[in-house]
C-alpha cells in the first residue's frame, strides 16, 4: 500500500494535492484496493461548487456504488475526463488518476498527513 | 455467527477476501480481482468453492411420483446420472427455490439447492413427504467445487480417465475418484462457460482444491470468488433466487417456462400458474446510456413506470453494463427502449435477447 508523503488525506479515503492555490483530488490506494475493480465514474461538471464532506461524484466497482467526498470546499476548475472512459486507471495508478482540480478552495475539514492516514487505514483494516 | 465451508482456512491463506453470504463466510474475490477472475473463466479456467450450497438425497420407491408433484419439471424418462433443473413452487405459484435434481439410479435422487434456502427447502420437502420415500439433508458432509471454463476439461483430464467424464451437459458420473478421493463429477455450472462441478466429502475438499489449483496453474486457472460468480451468471442471463425469482415471483414471470411442465399431472402451484395472466416478465437489458444499473431500480418507458430491475452490473467479458428486470409484457419485446432511474438520473437501456453471453452462440458464429 502506498501513502505518498506530499499528499494530505481525508478519513473517507480521498487524497488532496495542494499546489499553486489549486487542490487536486483523487481516491487513495487503500480505497481502490478496498473497492476492487472500478468500472464506472461519475464526476461533477466544471464550475460546480463543492462543499467539504459532501459527495463530489461516485465510483462503481463491479459489486457496488460508493460516493466520493470532497475534502475541500471550492469551485471545480477541471475534471479528468479520461477517467470517464477508463475508470481502471484509478486501480492502476490511484495517485495519478485525479478526479477534479478545485480552485478558490477553503479547508473546512481536518485532513491527515501520510503517517496519520496510514495509521488510520491500519485501524480500519482491523475492523 | 456465520458458518464456514471446509475450505475456509484455504481461502484465507490464499488471499480470499471473506464476506458473509447466505449465512456463510465466503470469498468474494481473491488477489486477482473480480474482472480477472471473470475473464479467466471465459478464456481459461476458474475454480469456485460452492460448498455452501445444500445437498439433499431423496430415496424410496415413491420418490419419482412425489418429485413430479412437488416440483414444476417432469422427472419421468430420466436416465441414470441425468440432471434436470426445476423450480419448487408454493400453491400460489411463487418460488420456494430453484434447484437441480440428479437421478442417481432408480428410486434414488440427489438434489442441489441454494445455500440461503436450504433449511426452508428441507422443511418444505419434509412437510410434503408421503408414501415410501425419504428426504435426507447431507449438506454438512458434502463439499462442492466448480471447475469452469474452456480449459476445465483439459485440466481435469490430467486427473481423471476419459471414461470418467459425463458426456452430455447436465449429466453426472456418481462413481469416480481423483487421487483416491471419491467424487461425483457433473457437467454443469453457473457461469455460462463449459465446465464441471465436483461433489465430494467435506474432509477431502482442501486437498482437492490444492490439487486442482496446482494442476491448472499452467493453463491460467484462477481461484474465483462470489463476485465473479455473480457477474458470470448475470452475463449468461441466469436467474438468481432472491433476485429474478422469490416467493412472490412465479417461474413463468422469471421466464423459466422450459422447467415448468404445465401439461403434466397436478403439481403444487399449477392451478395458480395456469390461472394467472402474466403481468410482468423477465427481460435482459443492455445499458446504452452512461452508468451502472443495479437491482431495485425503477424501469420506465417514457415517463411511465414499467417495472423494476432485479440484477445489474458491468459485464466484464462483453465490456458494457447489463441488467435484468421484471417489466410489463407490453415493453418486453427485443429492441424496446427503456430507462432506469439510477439515483435520480435516467439511464438509457434497450431490451436485448437473453442470454447476453452464450458459448454456443459464440461458437456457431465462427
Amino acid at each position: 500500500m502506498n501513502f505518498p508523503k506530499e499528499l494530505r488525506y481525508s478519513k473517507s479515503h480521498e487524497w488532496v494535492r495542494i499546489e499553486d492555490g489549486i487542490a487536486t483530488i483523487g481516491l487513495t490506494d487503500y480505497a481502490q484496493h478496498e473497492l476492487g475493480d472500478l468500472v464506472f465514474v461519475n464526476l461533477p461538471e466544471e464550475g460546480d461548487e463543492l462543499t467539504a464532506g459532501e459527495a463530489l461524484g461516485d465510483v462503481e466497482s463491479v459489486k457496488a456504488v460508493s460516493d466520493v467526498y470532497s475534502p475541500v470546499s471550492g469551485t471545480v476548475l477541471q475534471i479528468n475526463e479520461e477517467l470517464l472512459d477508463h475508470p481502471e486507471l484509478i486501480n492502476e495508478a490511484p495517485y495519478d488518476a485525479w478526479f477534479v482540480k478545485v480552485g478558490s478552495f477553503t479547508e473546512d475539514e481536518e485532513l491527515l498527513d501520510a503517517a496519520d492516514y496510514e495509521a488510520f487505514c491500519e485501524e480500519e483494516g482491523k475492523n | 455467527m456465520e458458518k464456514t465451508t471446509p475450505l475456509y482456512e484455504t481461502h484465507r491463506q490464499s488471499g480470499g477476501r471473506m464476506v458473509p453470504f447466505a449465512g456463510y463466510l465466503m470469498p468474494v474475490q481473491y488477489e486477482a480481482g473480480v474482472i480477472a477472475e471473470h475473464m479467466a473463466v471465459r478464456k481459461a479456467c476458474g475454480l469456485f468453492d460452492v460448498s455452501h450450497m445444500g445437498e439433499i438425497t431423496y430415496t424410496g420407491p415413491d420418490a419419482l411420483s412425489l418429485l413430479n408433484r412437488l416440483l414444476t419439471n417432469d422427472f419421468t424418462n430420466m436416465t441414470d446420472g441425468q440432471a434436470r433443473y426445476s423450480v419448487m413452487c408454493q400453491e400460489d405459484g411463487g418460488c420456494v427455490d430453484d434447484l437441480i435434481i440428479y437421478k442417481v439410479k432408480e428410486d434414488h435422487y440427489f438434489i442441489v439447492v441454494n445455500a440461503a434456502n436450504k433449511e426452508k427447502d428441507f422443511a418444505w420437502m419434509k412437510g410434503h413427504e408421503e408414501g415410501n420415500a425419504v428426504f435426507t439433508d447431507i449438506s454438512d458432509s458434502v463439499a462442492q467445487i466448480a471447475v469452469q471454463g474452456p480449459k476445465a476439461k483439459e485440466i481435469l483430464e490430467r486427473l481423471l480417465p476419459q471414461e470418467a467424464f459425463p458426456v452430455r451437459y447436465y449429466s453426472a458420473n456418481f462413481d469416480t475418484s481423483v487421487h483416491g478421493m471419491s467424487c461425483v463429477i457433473s457437467r454443469s455450472g453457473y457461469t455460462g462457460s463449459d465446465g464441471y462441478e465436483l461433489y465430494l466429502a467435506a474432509e477431502d475438499a482442501p486437498a482437492m482444491w490444492q490439487l486442482l489449483l496446482e494442476t491448472g496453474k499452467e493453463d491460467g486457472l484462477l481461484p474465483c470468488g462470489l463476485g465473479a460468480r455473480d457477474t458470470l451468471r448475470l452475463e449468461a442471463g441466469m436467474p438468481l433466487y432472491g433476485h429474478e425469482m422469490n416467493e412472490s415471483i412465479s417461474p413463468l414471470e422469471a421466464g423459466l417456462n422450459f422447467a415448468v411442465k404445465l401439461l403434466k399431472d397436478d403439481f403444487i402451484g399449477k392451478d395458480a400458474l395456469t390461472a394467472k395472466p402474466l403481468t410482468r416478465i423477465r427481460v435482459g437489458l443492455k445499458v446504452t446510456g452512461r452508468g451502472i444499473v443495479r437491482e431495485h431500480m425503477t424501469v420506465y418507458q417514457g415517463d411511465t413506470p414499467a417495472g423494476e430491475t432485479t440484477s445489474g452490473t458491468h459485464a466484464p467479458y462483453l465490456g458494457y453494463p447489463i441488467a435484468m428486470a421484471l417489466v410489463t409484457p407490453d415493453v418486453s419485446a427485443v429492441g424496446t427502449k427503456l430507462t432506469a432511474d439510477v439515483r435520480g438520473r435516467r439511464v438509457e437501456m434497450e431490451v436485448v435477447p437473453l442470454p447476453f453471453y452464450s458459448e454456443t452462440r459464440k461458437k456457431s458464429r465462427k
